[in-house]
């Protein structure tokens, strides 16, 4: 039998303190009864003596000192998972919210998770294509990666991360496949605008969404990605599937990290948010992988919006340090109407040697990205200079490299919302864009690569260009 | 044994009350999970426990159980291509016990009980020995031979050996130390927070060589020194950490993940035992211990991460080896501090890290060192230790930087603007600094060649002379130069390009011998001052600019280790190219 307590002492934002308690765990789920009959539940964050430090999740608005009632259920937070949820909506902590009948669960499982060992874990390889050229060409996704998108509040990232979502597939396979959404704090408007894309697409049968929006309790959100990852991890390392983790947006999820943190007057560290945040962050995102010997992956985008469109705040930093690279959309290539808006500089994947090359996209990818990337760097400077000196101060190579940005800006990284490149496609028009350049500018392209790949498009636009001239 | 109550459980700070009769720093095991612990402050009968597992489901009224004995690593052979977690507890071993996630309460020993190794004595009944001496040998990789040797603090008279097979808990020796007859086993226990004796500190005085080229010809860190690479993310710690692990000219290598990426440490142990060490050409995981802490296992076990990997490291180099220590990232281990010290609610310092930050990084770079051993053989050891750290938002300001850049000697600085123009190795070459470069220049010069290291300086003069004049020409634009400045914008992108540029995921490139380093910066350096001379001679710069042989220079990076005279060869061709324009000249002015 559970025992139920009366002994509420403090209540203050989301925390509430516990007196004259008996045999409680840390980390235990609790489950409030308000005097109006209402049920809200937590988790013990503390427990010193008899008395327990409970986070309330579903706010604590209506709960008083005097006849509110708390039990200690001695497990930790679970979620029912089942095949059945796939094409099914839940809240923030995984109980249905699209009208139709509660999960029989195929297993109940603790949300926090475990850390996956690390000889245990399989290297991510497996190229994706997603059909976008910043992504494939230069910033290469694979299977168990975690790729963030660093975005700006007005930037498009939702409509990005749908696009990655409608077009991923692996090359020459057909897998089980499944995307689980996780929504924290984002509004009505921008929830609907996934479910629709994923109705539209017929999408929604292979996907489990998980809605914390921004009028629902804020702390409830600590609880969302976890929540998120067990479903995922249910789908992928027990049922096989190749599962996209989207999770949406994070820096709420920081906020409400932060807001605990601020109630138990805890040291902050910078910005006000917990000095843990890193741990903290990590034992999410990190759930993502291959596991030897399993046939299912789980490959993670997380977006968040960097305040003031600062990749050193906080959240994005950390952010950067544990997942494996970035994708940072820019508010002036938006502004340029450049859309999707990749900023590619700074832009990186970091698995992508592993997941390109011979036999998985073309073996000239790796010195084609990287010639592509340093002639982009270097007509971003001839640009930064020409804004200073005007474009007639600039030597004939700078000029070149000034038309090439444009170029690139205008045809590789812009492409409509509905188009899908494939691979063969994207680096192609690489070499074409590249094709401007004299053979010397190629220092980061093998020699033999030069031969196959540079000559071939270089002679059909000067070909083009004669023949236009002819004309 | 002292069994305590827990009163207290907060995160990974649980505190128990009965404890009377424990140390700081002593181990316990927490409730009936037997969760490992450490004791980090005691008041009275209450003990404050880093716990190294996850607390769920640990609550007030549980028993601690107090082991009286300090966190320690067992050192012996077994240690060569394992991969330990924080404590030393073997992942691959966890992994079979518990399947593909680290489930808690697992308690295994660092070292196989069971495995036998062959011991080979080298002293014999009767022979005298002190503290460090060498009694035999244990092949254990066929990189790696063990030397067994007699633990600190015993000394006296041999009067029994063993040759054969055994494992590490069984006695090979018997020394009688005045009364007392001490069994020597193949194994010994080393508190992971006390530094291992040494007989006497030396300085460094040979180069550890990388074969990355900004770091050897630039840059060089000496064997026994200490060095960070601080960096933004996406810059490249990790990169350099890896070619590090790879290429460096150590006998051992000791790769601490601390607190980063599960993926990396699969990509070392995936990569690593198909990768051949250039000198012997056997896989290079016969060399190399891997502790992984990664960033989502407990944050306590982190903090020991760093301590388990240097004791392991000191234990290689008591043996007369060189050892070289790569951290990633000291940062997650200061922040793991951070949290522990948060929850014990100290009076914070910096950035909320503890008041004792920089002391604790201090105490942990000096470990590093050449030393004179312990043992009257009078070998050498040496153990190099290269720590990342990663400053939030890159800013060197962070006080973990700043703690780690008191102690090191050298700073090998990342920026972020390199990285996005894709040139790695992402070291500025304009802020890092070594101050190894002094005493290595006779090195250089004995095992190089005499001018290796005025070379290096012209070429480094040359980088500095370029970032003053790249202010004027974003100011004025380039047609403003003189045609001597011009040559040197010209040669000085050639050093960035053609030099310091190194692609670590290519064949040929991801390794360069001393002596090929030697011969690229001579030939760019020659080049230099032959077209120099052109200039006088009134050639113009656009000519000198669009020479065939500048594309050779551009590609000779590539040139493979035993095809080094082809690179020669372009200094050859250079001559005659500028050579024959001359002649064009004063033909045509004829």
């Amino acid at each position: 039998m559970f025992k139920d307590y009366l002994t509420i002492t403090d209540i203050s934002g989301p925390l509430l303190i516990v007196d004259q308690v008996n045999d409680i765990k840390f980390g235990e789920l609790v489950e409030i009864f308000l005097p109006n009959g209402n049920k809200r539940r937590g988790q013990v964050l503390e427990v010193n003596r008899n008395t327990a430090l409970i986070q309330v999740l579903e706010g604590t608005s209506g709960i008083d000192v005097d006849k509110s009632k708390v039990r200690f259920l001695g497990r930790e937070i679970e979620l029912s998972v089942s095949m059945d949820m796939l094409g099914r909506v839940f809240g923030g902590l995984g109980a249905p919210i699209d009208g139709g009948p509660s999960i029989i669960p195929d297993e109940r499982v603790d949300i926090s998770g475990a850390p996956i060992n690390p000889t245990a874990r399989n290297y991510p390889n497996e190229f994706i294509q997603t059909g976008i050229s910043t992504i494939d060409g230069l910033n290469p996704l694979v299977r168990g990666q975690k790729l963030p998108l660093f975005s700006g509040s007005g930037l498009p990232h939702n409509r990005f991360a749908a696009q990655i979502a409608r077009q991923s597939k692996v090359l020459g396979k057909e897998e089980d496949f499944a995307v689980v959404f996780g929504a924290m704090g984002i509004t009505f408007e921008e929830a609907q605008f996934f479910i629709d894309d994923f109705k539209r697409t017929g999408a929604i049968e292979r996907a489990v969404l998980f809605l914390n929006l921004a009028n629902d309790p804020a702390i409830e959100r600590i609880a969302t990605p976890r929540v998120v990852f067990t479903a995922a991890e249910y789908l992928a390392f027990k049922m096989d599937m190749h599962v996209l983790v989207i999770l949406t947006d994070m820096t709420n999820y920081c906020e409400a990290l932060r807001e605990v943190s601020a109630a138990r007057k805890e040291i902050p560290g910078r910005r006000g948010y917990p000095g843990y945040l890193y741990t903290d962050l990590s034992t999410i995102y990190e759930r993502a992988g291959r596991i030897k010997g399993k046939k299912g992956s789980i490959t993670l985008i997380p977006i968040l919006s960097m305040p003031e469109d600062d990749k050193t705040h906080p959240i994005p930093d950390l952010t950067g340090y544990i997942t494996e690279g970035q994708i940072i959309l820019s508010r002036p290539l938006h502004k340029k109407k450049v859309s999707p808006p990749v900023d590619v500089l700074p832009s990186l994947s970091r698995l992508k040697d592993k997941g390109i090359g011979k036999g998985k996209t073309r073996e000239d990818h790796a010195d084609l990205l990287n010639q592509l990337y340093a002639a982009y760097a270097k007509g971003k400077e001839a640009q930064e200079l020409a804004v200073i000196l005007g474009e007639a101060s600039l030597s004939e190579i700078d000029k070149v490299y000034f038309g090439f940005a444009e170029t690139f800006e205008r045809e590789y990284v812009s492409q409509d919302e509905y188009e899908n490149r494939s691979i063969e496609e994207t680096l192609d028009l690489g070499w074409k864009l590249l094709s401007v350049f004299p053979k010397e500018e190629m220092k980061r392209v093998r020699e033999e690569y030069i031969e196959k790949y540079f000559k071939k498009f270089k002679k059909e636009t000067t070909e083009s260009i004669t023949n236009s001239k002819l004309q | 044994m002292v069994e305590g109550k827990i009163v207290r459980v907060s995160g990974p700070l649980v505190v128990a009350e009965g404890m009377l009769g424990t140390k700081m720093y002593d181990v316990v095991n927490v409730s009936e999970k037997k969760l490992m612990g450490e004791i980090i402050e005691l008041k009275n009968d209450l003990a404050s426990i880093q716990v190294y597992e996850d607390t769920e489901g640990v609550g007030p009224g549980e028993p601690v159980y107090g082991t009286g004995a300090p966190l320690s690593v067992e050192l012996g052979p077994g240690l060569i291509e394992s991969i330990f977690d924080g404590t030393q507890r073997p992942l691959n071993i966890i992994k079979e016990m518990a399947g593909d996630y680290i489930m808690r309460g697992i308690s295994i020993p660092g070292l196989s009980r069971k495995r036998k190794w062959k011991f080979k004595p080298t002293v014999k009944k009767g022979d005298t020995v002190v503290s460090g001496d060498i009694i035999g040998t244990v092949k254990e990789t066929t990189l790696v031979t063990v030397k067994i040797t007699v633990p600190p603090g015993i000394n006296g008279k041999i009067i029994a050996i063993k040759e054969g097979e055994f494992t590490v808990e069984e006695t090979v020796a018997t020394i009688k130390d005045g009364k007392e007859e001490k069994g020597i086993k193949l194994s010994q226990v080393w508190p992971v927070r006390i530094p291992r004796p040494f007989a006497k500190k030396l300085s460094p005085l040979e180069a550890l060589v990388t074969g990355q080229r900004v770091l050897d010809t630039f840059f060089p860190i000496g064997k026994g020194g200490t060095a960070c690479v601080p960096g933004p993310f996406g810059s490249g710690k990790t990169v350099i950490q890896h070619q590090l692990a790879k290429w460096a000219d150590a006998e051992i290598i000791v790769y601490i993940g601390c607190g980063e990426r599960g993926n990396e440490m699969t990509d070392v142990l995936l990569e690593f035992p198909e990768l051949k060490d250039p000198g012997s050409g056997e896989p290079l995981m016969k060399r190399t211990v891997l502790i992984a802490n990664t960033s989502n296992m407990p944050v306590a076990a982190r903090e020991a991460s760093v301590y388990t990997g240097i004791t392991i490291a000191e234990y290689f180099r008591d043996m007369g080896m060189s050892v070289a220590l790569m951290a990633d990232s000291t940062s997650r281990w200061a922040e793991a501090m951070r949290e522990i010290s948060g929850r014990l609610e100290e009076m914070p310092g910096e950035e909320g890290y503890p008041a004792y930050l920089g002391a604790r990084i201090a105490s942990f770079y000096e470990r590093a060192g050449r030393v004179k051993c312990l043992g009257s053989d009078d070998r050498e050891g040496m153990l190099s230790v290269i720590g990342a750290v990663s400053p939030p938002g890159g800013d060197l300001s962070d006080p973990v930087v700043q703690a780690t850049l008191r102690v090191v000697k050298v700073f090998w600085s990342l920026e972020d603007k390199l990285a996005a123009m894709r040139h790695f190795p992402a070291i500025s070459w304009l802020n890092s600094y070594s101050l190894y470069a002094d005493s290595l220049e006779n090195y250089f010069k004995d095992t190089v060649e005499s001018d290796f290291v005025k070379n290096q300086r012209t070429a480094m003069m040359l980088l500095q002379n370029e970032a003053e004049l790249q202010e004027i020409v974003r100011l004025v634009g380039v047609d403003a130069l003189s045609e001597n400045d011009q040559l040197t914008l010209e040669v000085s992108r050639s050093i960035r390009e053609d030099f310091l540029h190194q692609n670590a995921f290519h064949d040929v490139d991801t390794y360069t011998s001393l002596k090929k380093q030697y011969t690229l910066l001579k030939v760019i350096l020659y080049f230099y001052e032959r077209a120099k001379q052109s200039l006088d001679e009134g050639i113009p710069i656009s000519m000198i600019k669009s020479l065939k042989v500048r594309d050779r220079i551009a590609r000779a990076k590539y040139i493979p280790e035993n095809e080094i005279a082809k690179i020669e060869e372009i200094m050859k061709d250079t001559n005659e190219e500028l050579a024959s324009i001359s002649r064009e000249k004063i033909k045509s002015e004829v």
